[in-house]
C-alpha cells in the first residue's frame, strides 16, 4: 500500500496530507496514530517507536498524547456532548474530567449544549464536540481524517479555523488528511501522496 | 404491482446474502420450540397408537371385574351366566405380603398375584428363561421380578415362602403387558398359581386384597356394551368393571394429558423463539434502512418492500420449522428413554405425519407473526433517506397508532390464544394457559423495561467510567435488553420452579432421615400379635414408636346440613323432610367417597401430622345419651361427602352399626410417613371392634432392620413389614424420573433462551464493534473494554435471573400449593445456584459473542465499519 514514505513532523506544526482516493492517505494516518502496525519500517511519536509497544500500550499512548477527529464525527450516541468529551480522560481515570470537558466545550462555542445527545446536534456542532474531545487530553498531536468531509462549506471553514486556533493556542501538532485542496492550502506544510508514495512535500511560503 | 412475486422472492433471497449466518441463528430459536412440540406430539401419537394395538394385552381379557372383597354371590351368578353363553373366566388375586427365601437373607414386601388357570387371555408375560409362564400352573411355582432375587440374594431354583406356603422360583419376569417399569420399585411382583393361595393363609382379617375376574367373551357379546348395561349391578355390589375400550380410553386420556403438559413447555419455547426472531429482525431491519431507501428510490412501493421482507421472514420461519421438525423427529426417539418407565405399552416410534406437518405450519406462522411488527415499521422509510442519513433507529420507528401494526399485534395474540385452546382440554383451560403465558412474558418484559429505564438514571451517577458505560449500554438505541432479559428470565423461571418444586417434595418424604422418626412399619398385626411383637422390640432395645389400631368399615348412611348448589337442593330437602338418612342417594351414582371401604382408627389425642381446622377434639370420653360417638373427619373427605361439623354418619363395622357425629375437621399432611386416617373415632367407639394394628419402630442399622423383619415374619407370617427407607428411596427414584422428564422438556426452553441470547448479542454486534474500536482509538485498553462488556452482561444476567427467580417463587408456590397441596418453603440455595448459573451463562455468552470486538484493530474506525 505504502512504500518509501519517510518524513518527520515538527512539534506544533500544522500539516495536511493530500492525495486522490486510494493513494494511501488513510493507511498512512492509521500507521501514524498507531492504529495499525507497518509490515516494515517504523513510526515514532515523541521518540517512542510504536512498533515496540503492545496494542494496549499504544492505546494508552493515544489516550495521553493523541487526539482524533473523524469525517463522520464518531460520537457515542448514548452519551451527551459533555460525556463524549470526557471519554479520553474518563478512560485514564482523570478526576478533572468534568471541569476540563466543560471548559473545552465552552471554547468550541457549545457551552449551552453540554447535555444534548449527538442526535440533537447539527453536523457542525457534532464535529465541534469531536474536536473538544480530541483536545481534552491536551494531546501532543491531533489527527483529523477529512474533518470537513461531511459538512457544508461554511461550517467546514469554521471547523478548520477552530483547529488552527487550537493549534496556535495549545501548541498541538495537527495532521489533517484531506482531498480538499482549499483546506490543505491553509496548512503550514502539505504532503501529497500518490499510489502509496510521497510525490510532493512542501512548506507554505518556503 | 410492477415487481412480480418471483422477482420479490429473488430480491428477498439476495437480500439475505450477507447476513445468512446470523439469520440461521434466529431461525434456530424457532427450530428448538418446533422440535419440542413435534417430539412430544409424535411421541404421544406413537403411544396412543401402541395402546390401541395392545389394549387387550394390557387388560389381559375382554372384561375385568374387580372388588376389594371376594366376589359376592350375585357377581358369581352373573359370571356363571356368561360362562353358559360361551365366555371363559378366570381369577387373579393381588395383595401385598412378606416374602422370604430359604437360604437367602432378609425379607421383602412383595406384590403377590395369584393367577387362575388361563390368565391372562391376551398378551404374553415374558419370562427369563423363556416360555416358563406355561409351567407356572403345573406345581407350586413362582415367577418373580429379578429385583427380588437381587434384594434377597436368591437365585432361580430357590424356595420362596409366602405365609405358610412354599413356592419354587422357576423364572424371572422380563415383560408384563401394562405394567409400568417403576411399579417394581414399590414392591417386586411375585406370580403364583391361585390354587395354592389358600395354603399361604395370608388373606386373614383386615388384609387388603384385590379380587379380579378376567373374562374372555365370545364374539357375540360386546364387552363395552355389557359393562355399561350392568353398571348398576356392579355399583351396588361395589365392583369395578373395565372393558378393553375403557382401558384404552383412560390410558389414552392420561397420555394425552401428559402430552399436553409437556407440549405446553414446547409451546413456551416456541413463543420465546418468536420473541428472539422479533428482536433479531428489528436489528436486521435497522441495518436495512439504506437498502430499503435505495429500493424506494428505484421505484419500489412501500407494499413491495414490506412483502419482500415478509417473504424473507416466511422463508426464515419455514427453514427454522423444517430444522425443528427434523430435530423433533430425532428427539422423539430419545423421549421413550426419558418417559419409558411411565408408559404401560411397548412404543414403536414412527414418523407421525400430522404432528410433523402441524409443527412445520406453526413454526412458519410464528416466524411470520413475530416478524410482522419490525417489518411493518419500515413502511415509513422515505426514499429521501438515501440522501440524508438520519439516525437509523428513528427512521424505522413507527407510531404506536399505526393501525396495521396494531392489527398485527392482535393477530399475534389471537394466534397464541387459538394455539393454546387447540392444545388444551377446553377453551377455559386454553384461555388460562394463554393468560399465564402472557402474564409470565409480560412480567419479564416489564422487568426488562424498568431496568432499561433505571439504567438511564443509574448511568448519570458518578460511577467509574467503565461501569457507567456498561450500565448506559442497557439503554442504548437498538439495545437488546428486553429480548435478552426475557430469554434469561424465562430460563431462570423454569429451572427455578423445577428446583423449588422438587426440593419441596423431597423434603416432604425425607422424614426418615430424622433420627427420632420411625423407619420400619409392621402392618396387619392381629390383636393377639401386638403384645408379643412389642416385646420383640424391647428385647432388642428398640423403641415402640406407635401402635395404631385400624378398623375397616363402610358408610351405611349420613346426613348433610351443608348448603348445596341450587340444582341439588330439591332432592336434599326431600331427603331432609323424609328424616331418613341417605346413602348418597341424591346422586345418580353414589360417589367413591360413599362406596369405598374406610380403614379408620381411634385415639385420644391429635397426631403431630394433623391440625384441627374446625370444631373441637373429643369433649366427652363416651357416647352421648343417644349412643352417638364423636368423630373427626379429614377436610377433603368432608368436602367430597358434603358434610360439616354437626352432621352424623352411620358406619357399618363388620355388620355392626355405629352412629357418629362429626365434631371436628382436620387438615392432614399425607406426605409424611405416619399412619393417617380420613376418619378418627373417639376410643370408646371402636375399642371392642375387630381390628388390626400398625406398629412403628426405628432400627438404625440396616442389618438389624433386616433381621428384625425376618424374625417377625417367621413368627407371624401374616404380618407385613415396610422398610420406610426403601419407600423413601423408591419415591425419590420416581420423583427423579418425573423431574428428569420435565427437565428434558425444560431443556428446550433453556436452549431456546441461550439461542435468543446469542442472536440478540449477535444482532447488536456491529454497533458494538464500531463503538469498541472508537474507544480503543480514544485510548481504551482491552481490559477496559472487557470490563464494560462484563458490567453490561453481568447486569443483564442479574436482571434476568432476579426476574426469573421472583417468577419461580410464584410458580413454585402455585405448583406446590395447588397441585401437590403441600406447604411451600423457599430454598435460597437452589435459587442462588440457578441465579449464579444464569449470570455465568450470560457473561460467558456475551463475551464469547463479542469476541470480534477484540480482534478488530482500531484502524476500522477510520475505514468506517
Amino acid at each position: 500500500m505504502l512504500r518509501d514514505v519517510s518524513f518527520t513532523i515538527a512539534d506544533g506544526d500544522f500539516v495536511a496530507i493530500v492525495g486522490p482516493s486510494g493513494s494511501g492517505k488513510t493507511t498512512l494516518l492509521g500507521l501514524l496514530a498507531g492504529l495499525d502496525t507497518p509490515s516494515a519500517g517504523s513510526v515514532l511519536i515523541d521518540d517512542v517507536n510504536l512498533a515496540t509497544l503492545s496494542e494496549d500500550a499504544r492505546a494508552r499512548l493515544r489516550g495521553e498524547k493523541v487526539g482524533f477527529v473523524f469525517q463522520s464525527f464518531q460520537l457515542i450516541p448514548t452519551l451527551t456532548a459533555l460525556e463524549n468529551v470526557r471519554v479520553p480522560l474518563d478512560l485514564r481515570g482523570d478526576d478533572s474530567a468534568g471541569s476540563r470537558a466543560s471548559e473545552l466545550l465552552a471554547r468550541v462555542g457549545l457551552a449551552d449544549r453540554t447535555h444534548h445527545y449527538p442526535v440533537r446536534l447539527s453536523g457542525g456542532e457534532q464535529q465541534r464536540v469531536a474536536i473538544a474531545r480530541a483536545f481534552v487530553n491536551s494531546p501532543r498531536v491531533l489527527f483529523a481524517d477529512e474533518p470537513t468531509g461531511n459538512l457544508d462549506h461554511d461550517t467546514g471553514v469554521r471547523i478548520v479555523e477552530l483547529l488552527e486556533q487550537l493549534n496556535r493556542d495549545a501548541k498541538t501538532t495537527v495532521i489533517i488528511v484531506t482531498h480538499d485542496l482549499e483546506l490543505a492550502a491553509r496548512a503550514h506544510r502539505m504532503i501529497r501522496l500518490s499510489d502509496g508514495a510521497v510525490v510532493e512535500d512542501r512548506v507554505r511560503g518556503a | 404491482m410492477s415487481l412480480r412475486w418471483r422477482t420479490l422472492t429473488a430480491l428477498a433471497w439476495r437480500d439475505t446474502r450477507t447476513t445468512r449466518r446470523r439469520l440461521v441463528l434466529s431461525m434456530s430459536s424457532i427450530a428448538i420450540g418446533v422440535a419440542a412440540l413435534v417430539a412430544v406430539d409424535s411421541y404421544s401419537a406413537d403411544v396412543v397408537r401402541s395402546i390401541h394395538v395392545q389394549a387387550r394385552g394390557l387388560l389381559g381379557a375382554d372384561l375385568s371385574v374387580t372388588a376389594h372383597h371376594p366376589l359376592p354371590a350375585p357377581a358369581l351368578a352373573m359370571l356363571d351366566t356368561l360362562r353358559t353363553r360361551g365366555a371363559k373366566e378366570t381369577r387373579v388375586t393381588t395383595f401385598s405380603s412378606m416374602a422370604l427365601v430359604s437360604g437367602g437373607k432378609g425379607t421383602r414386601l412383595v406384590q403377590v398375584r395369584a393367577m387362575g388357570a388361563g390368565a391372562p387371555y391376551y398378551g404374553v408375560i415374558e419370562t427369563s428363561p423363556t416360555d416358563k409362564w406355561k409351567e407356572l400352573q403345573s406345581a407350586p411355582n413362582a415367577i418373580v421380578d429379578s429385583a427380588l432375587l437381587i434384594a434377597l440374594d436368591a437365585k432361580i431354583g430357590d424356595t420362596l415362602s409366602l405365609g405358610y406356603a412354599r413356592f419354587s422360583i422357576i423364572a424371572t419376569l422380563r415383560n408384563v403387558p401394562g405394567d409400568v417399569g417403576i411399579a417394581a420399585a414399590l414392591g417386586p411382583r411375585v406370580y403364583i398359581p391361585d390354587r395354592y393361595l389358600a395354603e399361604t393363609k395370608l388373606l386373614g382379617f383386615g388384609s387388603r386384597a384385590d379380587y379380579e375376574s378376567l373374562v374372555k367373551l365370545p364374539a357375540t357379546i360386546d364387552a363395552d356394551v355389557f359393562a355399561k348395561s350392568h353398571r348398576e349391578l356392579f355399583d351396588s355390589l361395589q365392583l369395578r368393571a373395565k372393558s378393553v375400550a375403557d382401558t384404552e380410553r383412560s390410558l389414552t386420556r392420561s397420555i394425552e394429558q401428559l402430552g399436553r403438559f409437556l407440549g405446553l413447555v414446547g409451546l413456551i419455547a416456541l413463543l420465546l423463539g418468536g420473541t428472539g426472531v422479533a428482536s433479531a429482525l428489528r436489528a436486521y431491519m435497522a441495518e436495512k434502512i439504506d437498502t430499503i431507501a435505495v429500493l424506494r428510490c428505484l421505484g419500489a412501493s412501500a407494499a413491495q418492500v414490506v412483502w419482500m421482507f415478509i417473504i424473507e421472514a416466511a422463508g426464515l420461519g419455514f427453514a427454522g420449522a423444517l430444522m425443528g421438525v427434523v430435530l423433533g423427529v430425532a428427539a422423539q426417539l430419545v423421549l421413550p428413554h426419558v418417559l419409558g418407565t411411565f408408559i404401560p405399552v411397548d412404543v414403536v416410534p414412527q414418523l407421525e405425519l400430522i404432528p410433523a406437518l402441524s409443527g412445520l405450519a406453526l413454526g412458519t406462522w410464528v416466524g411470520i407473526l413475530f416478524a410482522l411488527g419490525p417489518v411493518l415499521g419500515v413502511r415509513n422509510v422515505a426514499p429521501l433517506q438515501v440522501l440524508r442519513r438520519d439516525d437509523s433507529a428513528s427512521a424505522a420507528r413507527s407510531a404506536w397508532r399505526d393501525p396495521l401494526r396494531i392489527v398485527a399485534a392482535l393477530v399475534l395474540v389471537a394466534s397464541v390464544v387459538a394455539v393454546c385452546i387447540a392444545r388444551a382440554d377446553s377453551a377455559i383451560v386454553g384461555l388460562w394457559m394463554s393468560a399465564g403465558i402472557t402474564a409470565a412474558i409480560g412480567a419479564t418484559w416489564f422487568a426488562a423495561m424498568l431496568c432499561a429505564r433505571a439504567a438511564r438514571r443509574l448511568a448519570q451517577l458518578p460511577w467509574r467510567f467503565v461501569v457507567r458505560h456498561g450500565i448506559a449500554n442497557l439503554d442504548r438505541p437498538g439495545n437488546q435488553t428486553r429480548p435478552v432479559v426475557l430469554a434469561l428470565g424465562f430460563g431462570a423461571f423454569l429451572l427455578g420452579t423445577l428446583a423449588l418444586v422438587q426440593g419441596n417434595l423431597l423434603r416432604q418424604i425425607a422424614s426418615t432421615a430424622d433420627a427420632s422418626a420411625a423407619n420400619l412399619a409392621f402392618f396387619d398385626v392381629q390383636t393377639d400379635q401386638a403384645a408379643p411383637l412389642d416385646s420383640m422390640f424391647s428385647a432388642r432395645s428398640l423403641p415402640s414408636l406407635s401402635r395404631t389400631p385400624i378398623v375397616p368399615m363402610r358408610i351405611a348412611g349420613y346426613t348433610s346440613r351443608k348448603p348445596k348448589p341450587p340444582e341439588r337442593r330439591a332432592t336434599d330437602s326431600a331427603r331432609a323432610t323424609g328424616g331418613e338418612e341417605s346413602r348418597g342417594g341424591d346422586r345418580a351414582r353414589p360417589s367413591w367417597a360413599v362406596r369405598r371401604e374406610y380403614r379408620s382408627s381411634y385415639r385420644d389425642s391429635v397426631a403431630s401430622s394433623e391440625k384441627i381446622i374446625a370444631g373441637k377434639w373429643w369433649s366427652t370420653p363416651g357416647p352421648d345419651a343417644d349412643g352417638v360417638f364423636e368423630i373427626s373427619v379429614e377436610q377433603s373427605l368432608a368436602e367430597e361427602l358434603g358434610v360439616i361439623v354437626g352432621d352424623t354418619i352411620t358406619w357399618d363395622v363388620q355388620g355392626v352399626r355405629i352412629r357418629s357425629r362429626i365434631t371436628s375437621l382436620r387438615e392432614v399432611q399425607w406426605a409424611r410417613f405416619e399412619p393417617n386416617f380420613f376418619v378418627v373415632f373417639q376410643p370408646a367407639a371402636l375399642r371392642e371392634a375387630p381390628q388390626s394394628f400398625v406398629l412403628l419402630t426405628r432400627v438404625n442399622d440396616d442389618g438389624a432392620r433386616a433381621t428384625l423383619q425376618r424374625d417377625a415374619v417367621l413368627r407371624f407370617p401374616n404380618v407385613s413389614t415396610i422398610d420406610l427407607s426403601l419407600i423413601e428411596n423408591a419415591v425419590g427414584k420416581i420423583l427423579a424420573r418425573v423431574s428428569l422428564a420435565v427437565r428434558f422438556m425444560a431443556l428446550f426452553s433453556v436452549v431456546t433462551g441461550i439461542l435468543v441470547l446469542v442472536s440478540a448479542v449477535a444482532a447488536s454486534r456491529r454497533q458494538r464493534v464500531r463503538e469498541s474500536v472508537l474507544l480503543k482509538t480514544l485510548g481504551a485498553t482491552r481490559a477496559q473494554i472487557v470490563r464494560m462488556l462484563f458490567t453490561e452482561y453481568a447486569l443483564l444476567g442479574a436482571i434476568g435471573s432476579v426476574a426469573g427467580i421472583l417468577l419461580a417463587v410464584g410458580g413454585g408456590w402455585a405448583a406446590v400449593h395447588f397441585i401437590f397441596k403441600a406447604p411451600f418453603t423457599v430454598s435460597p440455595l437452589a435459587l442462588t445456584v440457578v441465579a449464579a448459573l444464569t449470570m455465568l451463562l450470560t457473561i460467558v455468552t456475551g463475551l464469547f459473542a463479542a469476541r470480534d470486538v477484540f480482534a478488530e484493530t482500531p484502524m476500522a474506525a477510520l475505514r468506517e465499519v
